[in-house]
């Protein structure tokens, strides 16, 4: 299947559906497809993969006259200890983490509607996803106060605006941007002395990226006529106005 | 700070039974505009809220405020009949009181 194209695919299911009946049977038997498919034509010739035998046991000089001159010691020697009883093994997950699917009608550029959270009804612009699956969002901060933000795909609703946006390629903007900075633990003699020296909550590296991302963000939507304006204003249900009946 | 609202408003109309029977894990909501079954399908899976007052204040674990203010947490299940009425399943069961009250049903998770 990696190999074909999707419409290949699709004429492959098309087939494979056609030769079906109700239940997952197929039509055709084992047989009766080897026949058809003259697959005593097409006989596969593996290779057999050469597997170098390794020495189970290795010849060591013993030294001194009486004592046979040379023994067999075996390669892999057995353990020292092993458990009385047999030790279970957990079973091998094999399974990759994948970041969750982006919805269709998430693009980057897309305007996105923030429903839950301390930004809520707020229009922002989608940037990417990030490796997580959370998805990177900006105001732009000058806009409407939205700063680079993380959003989970279940609070947002995509509208069907789409802001022209370049490609930003910055390797700061991932996951790790947002972890919290472990606060310094005191040892018992500074746990009495107050802390005088306070950090700035935001910090100046998160500045400086928040303006660079938005240097490129918001040329782009300025171009859009009223966008500013409309990234400004905020989502509300008004009285009459039912979710369900709304296009995005 | 404008407030926007979410939200959409419905009414819990009961719990789900027969005549004579009730199941008290699964209560009936009358969402406001939805009409039909087919309408019902955009509200499927949200979240619903329940919020009632109390005598004494708690402390919200979340705003971290003090407040009399009291949710109960659920989400709207399936459709319940063809007129638009839904079921849903609260974290713990809705008290009694409920029945004729106001809930909110929040737009997530969304699947827009």
């Amino acid at each position: 299947v990696n190999s074909s194209t999707t419409k290949q695919w699709y004429q492959r299911r098309v087939a494979i559906t056609a030769g079906m009946l109700p239940g997952g049977v197929p039509k055709l038997g084992r047989a009766a497809v080897y026949r058809r498919r003259a697959l005593y034509k097409r006989k596969k010739n593996a290779k057999p993969s050469k597997v170098e035998a390794k020495p189970e046991f290795k010849t060591k000089k013993v030294h001194g006259e009486k004592n046979g001159g040379s023994r067999q010691v075996p390669v892999q020697k057995s353990p020292r200890f092993y458990p009385t009883e047999d030790v279970k093994r957990p079973l091998t997950n094999r399974r990759k983490v994948k970041p969750t699917k982006l919805r269709s009608s998430i693009k980057p550029g897309t305007v996105l509607i923030l429903l839950a959270g301390a930004h809520r009804g707020k229009r922002v612009i989608f940037l990417k996803q990030l490796p997580s699956g959370l998805l990177l969002v900006t105001g732009p901060y000058k806009i409407n106060g939205v700063p680079l933000r993380r959003v989970d795909q279940a609070y947002v609703i995509a509208t069907s605006t789409v802001v022209e946006i370049p490609a930003i390629a910055n390797d700061k903007l991932t996951d790790a941007m947002f972890k919290r900075k472990a606060k310094p633990t005191k040892n018992e003699r500074e746990m009495f002395i107050e802390n005088t020296s306070e950090e700035p909550k935001i910090s100046a590296e998160r500045i400086a990226l928040q303006k660079e991302v938005d240097a490129v963000v918001v040329p782009a939507v300025k171009k859009v006529e009223m966008l500013p304006s409309y990234l400004r204003s905020k989502f509300t249900l008004t009285k009459g106005q039912f979710p369900h009946q709304l296009k995005f | 700070m404008q407030p926007v609202k979410l939200f959409s408003k419905g009414i819990v109309t009961g719990f789900r039974r027969g005549l004579r029977n009730q199941t008290v894990t699964t209560s009936l909501v009358k969402i406001e505009g939805v009409e039909s079954k087919a309408d019902v399908d955009f509200y499927l899976g949200k979240r619903v809220a329940y919020i009632y007052r109390a005598q004494k204040k708690r402390k919200n674990k979340i705003t971290k405020r003090e407040t009399k203010l009291r949710v109960i947490w659920g989400k709207v299940r399936r459709a319940h009949g063809s007129s638009g009425a839904v079921r849903c399943a609260f974290r713990t069961n809705l008290p009694p009181k409920a029945i004729g009250a106001t809930v909110r049903v929040m737009m997530y998770p969304s699947r827009v």
